[in-house]
């Protein structure tokens, strides 16, 4: 297999349902292709789907009837976890307690045969690569939840695993920590270099670990791409509002303009209609003067959060907009002011749902 | 003053409760020591009762520590493996099966001897061995073990650790000694010492499965109290006490530290 500085295997999922015992659709029958050494992320509130797709190419569940995983192209469908040289990070990191640091990092390698001195040899390397240093000896009760995340990880890759699966790795963690580490495992993500599949709910975790996000909906995948497609350009209203902050609009287009009670919105080449949606970004709404634009509304209130300022504008559509301003401009409740916003930064979606 | 008054009252209610329960236990094993029971202490102190029970009923005794050795075994060896089983399976089947496993704690010991001879009464050779005793100990006794690991297993989601080190690259049986069984210990010690000394001291089920060569020590007792002198039933109790309170210490010593950690 790979070593530290291969890339793993590029994963195929193809036509991955699953239906528990009870009936329950926990996926749909689902296709995704994840090349070798590309980290993706699968975001979705909870009962998405996105825990059973890596517990299916983990091994730990299998897909419905028809469905199958290939790790470069061979089918390991029928492999159970153990055969399939994947490296797994837990929520709940399943640490064994019966055992010190080290001997838990070298568990995967001890079972594969290794001999001792290579064993310690990569239990030295990995505590290195992941700031643990010092606490070898130390057993998992006596451990901090950030040391034990950081324990799980250099677990997961002492096998020099294939594909490298996470399971809401930060989750168990608080928010200061949990920030702190995600800049931390990016790095170290992309030093080793391995495919990765990441689990979270969190999609500014999503936003930085990943080369590619899939977003998961009910069982099914909403949108796939990058960070930036995913942000700028989502496909339906769902992944708009789940990632970042979005004003929804409802209105109807006329002469290429969304007609709204403030005044109109520029929008890219789109035929009339009735009833149209479309996203705004809060940052990409630019206070102006009230006399000029096109779009005029009254500010409601405004919450200042030191790096900017929250605004929400009322008058201007159906409901409130939310504006993302400088923490510079001066602006007051009552007032009444013009929004300006770029024709490409009003999105439109398919009306759905 | 008023606190006092409630820690007195509650520290003499305590020591009440305990002489209650104590001092007939107390009473019986020194009456094992006492020449003439009826005429008391007075009548002076022997261990000739002890060396009558020894020579009349060693048999039984011995035959007593080899089935809940035995007993203990079996439980150990199907015990561990169902409750892990169970565990990390999970689901409906599981909570059956732990049920069922768990029925002859709620039927007369009696009823399940019943069953057992009506069952296998018919193979003449394992009906008169102690291996029918065997039996009906593992049945009796199984629910404990089982219990008590998975007790300790749903503190310490077995599953995940078991899908962990799975994902490590161990299969089930190298998971099972590495990992399940370690992290499983306090609850394999507690069920281990509660199989031991149920064993030890059944006597419901044994009366009805033993046969004149397959007495076992509560067998042996009913039959000392039922046709030897009081002081030689007295003795008796005092031995299985002085057996059974060493094991009990011993096992719980083991079982401690590990709780603690």
């Amino acid at each position: 297999m790979s070593g530290d500085n291969g890339h793993g295997v590029a994963v195929r999922i193809e036509a991955c349902g699953k239906t528990f015992a009870d009936g329950t659709r926990a996926l749909e029958p689902t296709t995704l292709d994840i090349t070798a050494g590309e980290a993706v992320v699968l975001l979705g509130p909870s009962g998405c789907g996105k825990t059973t797709m890596l517990r299916i190419i983990a091994g730990l569940e299998q897909p419905d009837g028809g469905g199958r995983i290939l790790f470069n192209g061979a089918d390991v469908s029928q492999l159970p976890i153990e055969r399939r040289n994947v490296g797994m990070v837990f929520q709940s990191y399943a640490l064994f307690p019966n055992m010190s640091v080290a001997d838990n990092i070298a568990y995967g390698l001890k079972v594969r045969g290794v001999a001792r001195k290579e064993r310690a040899d990569r239990v030295a390397e990995l505590v290195q690569l992941t700031n643990i240093a010092g606490l070898e000896r130390r057993r998992i009760g006596q451990l901090s939840g950030g040391q034990r995340q950081r324990v799980a990880l250099a677990r997961a890759v002492a096998i020099r695993p294939s594909v490298l699966l996470l399971d809401e790795p930060l989750t168990a963690l608080d928010a200061a920590l949990r920030d702190r580490l995600r800049t931390e495992l990016n790095k170290l993500l992309r030093a080793l270099g391995i495919t990765t599949i990441y689990v979270t709910h969190d999609q500014a975790e999503a936003m930085e670990i990943s080369d590619r996000i899939v977003v998961m909906r009910k069982g099914a995948i909403a949108q796939v791409g990058t960070p930036r497609d995913i942000y700028f350009a989502p496909q339906s209203r769902f992944v708009a509002e789940f990632i970042g902050a979005a004003n929804i609009i409802e209105a109807a287009i006329a002469d290429g303009q969304l007609q709204l009670p403030g005044g109109t919105l520029p929008t890219v080449g789109s035929a009339p209609a009735a009833a149209a949606i479309a996203m705004v970004r809060p940052e990409a709404i630019q206070l102006v003067d009230a006399g000029t634009a096109a779009l005029t509304g009254i500010v409601d209130s405004i919450s200042f959060t030191g790096n900017r300022q929250r605004v929400s504008i009322g008058g201007a559509a159906t409901q409130a907009l939310i504006v993302d301003a400088p923490n510079t401009i001066n602006v007051k409740v009552g007032e009444r002011v013009g929004l300006a916003v770029p024709r490409e930064a009003v999105r439109l979606l398919p009306r759905e749902e | 003053m008023r606190g006092r008054l409630i820690f007195t009252g509650q520290l003499a209610f305590t020591l009440l409760v305990a002489a209650f329960l104590a001092v007939p236990a107390m009473l019986s094993m020194s009456a094992g020591v006492t020449v003439n029971y009826f005429r008391g202490l007075q009548s002076g102190v022997t261990l000739n009762w002890v060396y009558q029970v020894f020579d009349l009923y060693s048999e039984a005794i011995a035959r007593s520590l080899l089935i809940a050795s035995a007993t203990l075994v079996v439980t150990l060896a199907v015990g561990v493996p169902a409750a892990y089983a169970l565990s990390v399976r999970g689901g409906r089947l599981s909570r059956l099966v732990e049920e069922v496993i768990t029925l002859p704690l709620a039927l007369p010991g009696l009823a399940i001897a019943l069953a057992l001879l009506l069952t296998y009464g018919g193979f003449g050779s394992f009906r008169r061995s102690w291996l029918v005793i065997l039996a009906g100990h593992v049945v009796f006794t199984l629910p404990f073990m089982v219990r008590s690991v998975m007790a300790v297993f749903a503190t310490t989601d077995i599953a995940t650790l078991d899908e962990g080190a799975a994902s490590l690259g161990a299969s089930p049986w190298r998971r099972f000694r590495d990992v399940i069984v370690p992290n499983a210990r306090p609850g394999i010690l507690a069920g281990s010492m509660m199989v031991f000394t149920l064993s030890l001291g059944e006597f419901n089920l044994t009366w009805m499965l033993h046969t004149p060569l397959t007495k076992t020590l509560p067998v042996g007792l009913a039959d000392a109290y039922a046709s030897m002198r009081l002081e030689i039933a007295s003795a008796y109790t005092l031995i299985f006490f002085v057996m059974i309170i060493p094991l009990l210490l011993l096992m719980q010593l083991i079982a401690d530290p590990e709780q603690r950690r």
